[in-house]
């Protein structure tokens, strides 16, 4: 006991007492990184986006993107085929994900992982994969440079429609479904009524996983087009080869207002699922 | 002398959250081995200076001395002192014996040897392996689970998670055991094996506890000394005994022990007045001076003169001056019966052995020496039997005040029928709602009565003059007072109008708001 | 009734469309044609040849080195920041968790972009060099993965009892002990999913990788090459080349072992936990 109180007497005299380690400050390496190799790198963009060769500030790639009618038409083409991707890929996944997660439909847990499991399989190697077989079915980059394009797209992004559409759906509550159809409701109407507004979560964060991706990806659009069919990405792409530095930010500088105003979207909406959240 | 025996003394130890006073002045010696337990209700501070002597937070003002020195600022990791968690905070990835082995393997201490050259050195080493085997094993045959250490942690019941969480802290020896709220999360009979082996346990350690609930039981039945809490600040420092028959102030009475407390008045000397009638007690206090009594259930004393709830002109001219009431629930409790008992419309809570029937017209009787007379804290008026009535209006004895019922549920509001819609859109029905009234001496406004209004009116029964205001003490036809603080000069015998400004009437509820809680 | 045969018909439907490019190019990787579709008879042949196919090899090298130091270096660093951050003042907080969040959803080929332009603005007016090299790879592929491991160990940070590592302080850890022996060991199964994502990742990418590359690791003094650049080089213009296929059914293989593992492991766990659990039960 004696020792042990002079113990705290030496401590305790060591005055002013600094601690040393706080926890936070493990965070000083990662934002360190996130600053150094994320934000830099952004504003490296805007930068870029509003100079020109010589690193004068500029408005000539504004000017040059809104004037060429082909990177306008880029910018279109890419976002006509994310929705027309976006939507095949709900159309398609929507009552998959509803019917796995139906204990009376499904009560394998394995088959769902089946269909996540195409990602840990090579992603070009897939898609090389999905243009031999279109190739052999005769439906070529040659042919049909647009619906093999649709195709590549669809395949690829499925299981990231499929896996946050299931998460949802084995949220349902299906004692609500079941006492809507007590109530009378048919079929259609309990859909409309009950089991859609309950699953928009998981929608929302289908769409942000298809549309962004989508709109920029390049090599699938590249492949099963045979490089007929310039999406945003590929147009980035090819800026970045031609060491045209300013245009391809700026291309890239719209890509991020999109993601930013795509994420301010979701935000809000995650916010209301938590509050939702805190009721229950 | 008595300076060895204080194991720890907290002076003017104060802790400020973003502005917000959690404990204010606390002011506390502690002598080795007594048993103290900090009680109070949730938000009293209690926890926070447990929290500051374990080293969790810093005081923001005040320190903490231990042995004579002074701790205020040493980190948790160097204080000889164990927390006993309020949910065990087991680790769940170590078993039974790595819990309770946990602080042993950290541990290093002094071991003196002799180098080749004969030179006595002094090294700081990690306590081996069969040392802690023991001292694991000992600390284990304390809590009685000898048997358990290769087990997980996750199969064990909550009961033995307790103790394991017991034995992880006593095994370190501590100076000082914290305890904070440890039984909370037991059931109710596991909760009374528990304490009688905490305070068993205490004998045998023969170490200082230091423990938290707000379970007045607990409190009462474990400890040697009780410190009540309340917003921050100490209200009673004492023994058991000392607490529950002599409370410091009405908020102890009531939070210790079940209690009737109402607003009384010394008539003489050593009379008292409340419910009507004049009582005779033991304190001496001024004339007219406005008090609260306590009275413990067990202390009232009954006796049948009628029945049917007919208080017939015959008993009313017998026992003039006594106090009757009509006997309004009964509920049998094992070993006694628990009565209301209505008197007007007063309760009083009665436990009693015989049985009395509900309806019975009952003289009631109380002792000098079971009248607890306390001063009134003359900053607040506090009324404790005050209710809601169905159009939300606050009902103190015979007059009505508007209130704000909102402050009840934070974020709150009334809808257009008068429920109150909480945050969580959840519905309220307030009809009848028991509530906590206190009201501020200078938020009462008194005026001359005005004879054609619908007044809250009481007649002045005492002025005091403090100085630069005066202080009225204000009695209404139901004989219940409001103590006013006023600029304006009135004489005894004025008959005055009561207002207070709904924002001033501060209001508790009794018992939780979801037993008002509709559809 | 109707409708659980109408949904299973439904969902093996799918299942085979979505495996049928895969399955087909495993068909032919038993034959030595050209291109998918020309059966030349059944051999093994493609295996021993992917084998000796020293830039497959070199590039499968490549990949596996890359994901697993790059996954290294995100757990480490995404760990210690979600623990950092966890504990950083709300504000701070919501700064971190914002930031983070940004290559979650930003489009890979912007962030690609954005990469090789901090490299080259570094190169040309700070370090006077090229930086293009493993270096500046791993840098892109930790940019990649970080975010993941960070929302992959913030979850079990907020799921522990706080006063765990209160717990450990009392009973005499440091600051630094109780972070190792406690919230550690409490965060790990976080950590670990962490990890098999960045490397998941890692694995997969194209876009980051060919921006960001330069000479090095098993190439030496060219390019470096991983799979998926060398596919993507060679399937630009021709089929899928012979020994990819068998590659393909070597992967395939890989992930059907790793799902029934999991599966097995998963149900064994479910299994353990019902037995404690009855085992408790039966105490009462």
């Amino acid at each position: 006991m004696k020792s042990n109180s002079t113990a705290i007497q030496r401590v305790a005299n060591k005055k002013p007492h600094v601690v040393l380690f706080q926890r936070k400050y493990l965070c000083i390496p990662y934002s360190i990184f996130l600053i150094l190799f994320i934000i830099i790198p952004i504003l490296l963009i805007v930068y870029y986006a509003f100079s020109d060769a010589t690193g004068a500030f500029s408005f000539d790639a504004l000017v040059g993107f809104f004037t060429t009618w082909t990177k306008i038409n880029v910018l279109f083409i890419s976002i006509f085929i994310a929705l027309q991707t976006t939507l095949i890929c709900l159309l398609i996944g929507y009552p998959l994900a509803y019917f796995l997660a139906d204990k009376k439909v499904n009560k394998n847990a394995v088959l769902v992982t089946l269909f996540i499991a195409p990602m840990w399989i090579n992603f070009v190697l897939r898609t090389g994969a999905t243009r031999d077989l279109l190739t052999w079915m005769n439906i070529n980059g040659g042919n049909y440079p647009y619906l093999a394009t649709l195709i590549g797209m669809t395949y690829n992004y499925l299981p990231f429609v499929i896996l946050p559409l299931y998460t949802t759906m084995l949220k349902l509550d299906r004692s609500q479904i079941e006492a809507a159809s007590d109530l009378g409701a048919n079929p259609f109407q309990v859909f409309i009524k009950n089991i859609l507004p309950q699953s928009v979560p998981g929608i929302v964060s289908a769409i942000t996983m298809t549309f962004m991706p989508t709109m920029s990806s390049y090599v699938i659009s590249d492949t099963l087009s045979e490089g007929k069919i310039t999406l945003l990405g590929n147009y980035i792409y090819l800026d970045f080869s031609n060491t045209a530095w300013n245009d391809g930010s700026f291309m890239a500088l719209i890509m991020l207002v999109i993601v930013g105003i795509s994420m301010l979207f979701t935000r809000n909406k995650e916010n209301q699922d938590s509050k939702g959240g805190a009721t229950w | 002398m008595e300076e060895n025996n204080k194991i720890i003394s907290l002076s003017h130890v104060s802790k400020v959250y973003d502005g917000v006073t959690v404990v204010d002045d606390f002011n506390l010696d502690i002598t080795k081995g007594e048993f103290v337990t900090f009680l109070g209700p949730s938000g009293c501070g209690k926890t926070t200076t447990l929290r500051m002597i374990a080293g969790f937070e810093t005081p923001s003002e005040g320190s903490i001395l231990l042995n004579g020195n002074d701790i205020t600022k040493l980190p948790p990791y160097k204080r000889p002192v164990n927390t006993v968690f309020q949910r065990y905070a087991l680790f769940p990835h170590l078993d039974v014996y790595d819990n309770v082995a946990f602080g042993l393997k950290l541990k290093k201490v002094p071991v003196t040897y002799t180098t080749k050259k004969g030179i006595t050195k002094t090294k700081l080493k990690h306590l081996s392996s069969k040392v802690i085997d023991e001292k694991v094993a000992r600390a284990l045959k304390i809590v009685d689970l000898e048997e358990l250490e290769d087990r997980d942690i996750s199969t064990l019941s909550g009961g033995q998670q307790q103790r394991v969480a017991i034995a992880r802290a006593i095994v370190n020896e501590p100076e000082i055991l914290l305890l904070d709220e440890p039984l909370g999360a037991l059931d109710l009979k596991m909760r009374k094996e528990m304490q009688l082996e905490l305070k068993a346990m205490h004998d045998k350690l023969g170490i200082t506890f230091i423990y938290v609930t707000h379970d007045q039981e607990e409190a009462l039945t474990m400890s040697d000394t009780i410190v009540v809490m309340k917003a921050g600040q100490i209200q009673q420092v004492g023994t058991p005994k000392d607490i529950y028959n002599e409370p410091n102030n009405a908020y102890v009475a009531n939070f210790i022990g079940e209690s009737n407390i109402y607003n009384a008045t010394m008539m003489k000397k050593k009379v008292v007045r409340f419910l009507g009638a004049n009582f005779n007690c033991v304190d001496d206090f001024p004339v007219n001076e406005k008090v609260d009594v306590v009275i413990r259930p067990e202390d009232v004393e009954l006796k049948r003169i009628g029945k049917d709830g007919n208080i017939t002109a015959e008993i009313k001219e017998k026992y003039k001056e006594k106090l009757i009431g009509i006997v309004d629930s009964k509920v049998f409790k094992g070993i006694h019966f628990e009565y209301i008992v209505l008197k007007g419309k007063n309760e009083i809570v009665v436990q009693d052995t015989k049985e009395f029937n509900v309806g019975d017209v009952v003289l009631i009787n109380i002792g000098p020496n079971e009248i607890h007379i306390m001063k009134k804290e003359l900053t607040t008026n506090v009324f404790t039997d005050a209710y809601i009535d169905k159009n939300n209006k606050l009902i103190i004895s015979d007059c009505t005040f508007d209130c704000e019922l909102t402050q009840l549920l934070s974020d709150s509001h009334l809808d257009e029928n008068g429920y109150l819609i909480g945050p969580d859109n959840k519905k309220y029905d307030l009809k009848d709602a028991d509530v906590f009234v206190e009201i501020g001496l200078s938020d009462i406004e008194i005026l001359d009565h005005n004879p054609n209004e619908d007044e809250n009116i009481g007649e002045i029964i005492s002025i005091v003059y403090k100085g630069d205001h005066y202080q009225y003490l204000i009695r209404t036809k139901e004989e219940e007072d409001f103590v006013c603080d006023s600029d304006y000069a009135f004489n005894e015998n004025d008959i005055v109008s009561i207002n207070v400004l709904p924002k001033n009437i501060k209001l508790t509820l009794k018992g939780s708001i979801t037993k008002y809680e509709v559809e | 009734m109707v409708k659980k045969i109408f949904g299973q018909i439904y969902i093996w439907l799918i299942l085979i469309i979505m495996y049928l490019p895969i399955l087909i190019l495993m068909a032919f990787s038993f034959t030595d044609a050209v291109y998918v579709g020309q059966w030349n008879g059944f051999t093994f042949d493609l295996y021993p040849a992917l084998f000796q196919n020293k830039e497959i090899m070199i590039a499968l090298g490549n990949t596996i080195i890359i994901a697993i130091t790059s996954a290294l270096v995100s757990t480490l660093l995404g760990t210690s920041g979600a623990i950092g951050a966890f504990y950083l003042k709300k504000g701070f907080r919501k700064s971190v968790d914002l930031v983070t969040q940004i290559p979650i959803v930003n489009a890979e080929i912007v962030m690609a972009l954005s990469l090789t332009i901090l490299f080259v603005f570094l190169g040309q007016y700070i370090f006077h060099a090229q930086l293009f090299s493993f270096w500046t790879l791993l840098i892109g592929h930790v940019v990649l993965s970080l975010p993941f491991v960070y929302i992959s160990v913030k979850p079990k940070l907020q799921q522990m009892d706080p006063s765990l590592y209160e717990a450990a302080l009392d009973l005499g850890a440091t600051p630094k002990t109780a972070i190792r022996k406690v919230l550690i060991p409490e965060i790990l199964p976080g950590i670990l999913s962490g990890f098999l994502l960045a490397i998941t990742l890692s694995l997969d990418d194209f876009i980051i990788t060919a921006f960001t590359r330069g000479t090095g690791l098993l190439n030496g003094e060219a390019n470096i090459e991983t799979l998926s650049t060398l596919i993507q080089a060679t399937i630009k213009k021709r089929p899928v080349p012979a020994e990819m296929r068998a590659l393909t059914t070597i992967i395939f293989l890989a992930v059907v072992v790793a799902v029934v593992c999991v599966s097995l492991y998963r149900y064994y766990q479910g299994k353990h936990k019902k037995t404690h659990a009855q085992e408790r039960m039966s105490k009462l």
